[in-house]
């Protein structure tokens, strides 16, 4: 288990171990970590740990948290590095349990029925994530690029007009000048370029050429395809 | 000319150096373009078992349903394509038999599989995939990995816990969110993108991926760019000299020519400014 050491001006005041996956660090008397100081906001950060790693989150504190120096807001955390909130100075010591052995077995974390059946390997990790995971579980992060978008065209006899991207897959262009397709994703919607024509040309997302790969678009980017510009809206 | 002739398809699973047996399956139908990638997970031969469930139930439904549709027709409610649909279906029908066989067998208790599945027709591609197996693509000497992990770590990096370069030295990289066979649902994450010749696509399973960084990867595809099975071969290699701790398949396509459905594919190019 991790362990923190709390110092003030160059002196350790007291020293904890990380017992709960959440450890909230804060001027109001209940937060685990609780530091009387004006500097320090009421709820000013987090330290979340999960299996066998540790992470410091920023909770919108007025002054800010630093780690070694920079200012943060989320990040992992490695041992010896030093958080540091308002004067206070909070060093996150861990003993890494030997690299050689960490190469763990694939394991499943149950997402969708907390409390089903368990194996050996996510009983462990049922108790210590259950709240990251929930959260996954809720957000449902696949569905919300599924977001209807459209594109509009803004210059050229076309002007005006607006085409719904029904389809997963919308190729744009003309044969021979530059065409490209838009995909929908689970991570969002992304233009790619296919055919340049003789001059192999790509197509550009405000005002810059696109590369090999799929290139992501977001609301209000706009598109430049075989010399038509439009817009990339969401509905 | 069917398509096995303009697409090569190659595929090597190998146990690795650590594991005495094989959680991982294989399998093509090359006149379908279809490739299909499975990593099982679960103790005893629970992995073992799903995995080959679900390839081999993937594959007969596939081949099965495949060869009776019209290539290249959308589904109106959803915008994917048919086979698109077809391929998820195909993915929730083996979720449904794993899940059935481990309620049987209390041996087989909590077993699952990711799987990656790349259907080539028409000159596009549909991808789809749950869990950590993943897909890439090398178009113009740039590898691209197409599908996004269903794990903890991919969930924490999208949520600015780690960067990428924090999460690839990250300890917790093996626990999936995702899994078919595990829960008697599945969500199937699918994509579609248009297919060019010269494209090589990559399924592999974590035993390489983890054992291997993106870079050499690409280095090995540049270095053996026309022969898909070196390509394979060096691939399972490099993983093994790196460690070879857990089991490792990779298997590639190659666009040797254009697949369109029917002759004047590009016609269909006109979604717009026709």
């Amino acid at each position: 288990m991790p362990t923190i050491q709390i110092s003030l001006n160059g002196e350790v005041e007291s020293e904890l171990q990380l017992a709960k996956d959440t450890m909230t660090i804060g001027r109001k008397s209940d937060n685990d970590i609780h530091l009387d100081s004006l500097a320090i906001s009421g709820h000013h950060a987090q330290i979340v740990t999960i299996l066998n790693n540790s992470f410091i989150e920023d909770l919108n504190s007025t002054n800010g948290t630093y780690l070694n120096g920079s200012l943060i807001k989320k990040n992992v955390l490695e041992n010896g590095d030093v958080i540091k909130v308002g004067q206070h100075e909070i060093k996150f010591i861990t003993i890494s349990a030997g690299a050689e052995d960490n190469f763990e077995k694939t394991m499943i974390i149950n997402t969708a029925a907390i409390g089903m059946q368990e194996t050996e390997g996510n009983k462990a990790i049922d108790k210590s994530v259950g709240k990251i995971v929930a959260e996954i579980a809720s957000s449902d992060s696949g569905k919300t690029s599924q977001k209807i978008a459209k594109i509009r065209i803004v210059s050229g006899a076309n002007n005006g007009k607006e085409l719904t991207l029904t389809k997963v897959l919308t190729t744009l262009g003309k044969p021979g000048v530059q065409v490209a397709a838009i995909t929908r994703r689970p991570t969002g919607y992304f233009l790619i370029h296919i055919d340049g024509g003789d001059n192999g040309e790509r197509p550009h997302v405000n005002n810059e050429e696109i590369g090999s790969k799929a290139h992501p678009l977001k609301n209000n980017d706009t598109l430049e395809v075989a010399e038509v510009q439009m817009i990339f809206l969401f509905e | 000319m069917s398509i096995s002739e303009k697409i090569i398809i190659t595929g090597i699973t190998d146990e690795g150096l650590v594991r005495d047996h094989n959680e991982d399956s294989i399998g093509h139908t090359n006149e379908l373009g279809l490739l299909v990638l499975a990593d099982g997970i679960g103790g005893h031969k629970g992995g073992e078992v799903a995995s080959a469930i679900a390839v081999d139930s993937i594959l007969q439904d596939l081949n099965k349903a495949l060869p009776l549709i019209t290539t290249g027709k959308i589904d109106e409610s959803t915008g994917y394509s048919i086979e698109s649909m077809l391929i998820e279906k195909a993915i929730k029908d083996a979720n449904s038999k794993i899940f059935d066989a481990a309620q049987k067998n209390s041996k087989y208790e909590g077993m699952g599989t990711t799987i990656v599945v790349l259907l080539l027709y028409d000159n596009r591609i549909t991808v789809a995939h749950v869990g950590d197996s993943r897909l890439y693509r090398m178009r113009d000497r740039i590898l691209e990995q197409m599908t996004r992990d269903h794990t903890l770590l991919q969930e924490l990096v999208d949520r600015g816990f780690y960067t990428k370069k924090e999460a690839n030295e990250s300890l917790n990289k093996n626990l999936v969110t995702r899994a078919v066979g595990v829960n008697a649902t599945v969500d199937v994450d699918l994509l579609e993108d248009i297919a060019l010749v010269d494209d090589t696509y990559m399924l592999c399973s974590d035993g390489l991926t983890d054992m291997i960084d993106d870079s050499l990867i690409e280095d090995i595809h540049l270095n053996y760019r026309d022969n898909p099975n070196k390509i394979t071969k060096e691939l399972i290699k490099q993983a093994k000299d790196h460690g070879g701790k857990d089991n490792v398949s990779v298997m590639l396509a190659r666009v040797l020519k254009e697949f369109p459905a029917n002759s004047n594919w590009y016609t269909k190019f006109l979604d717009i400014f026709s």
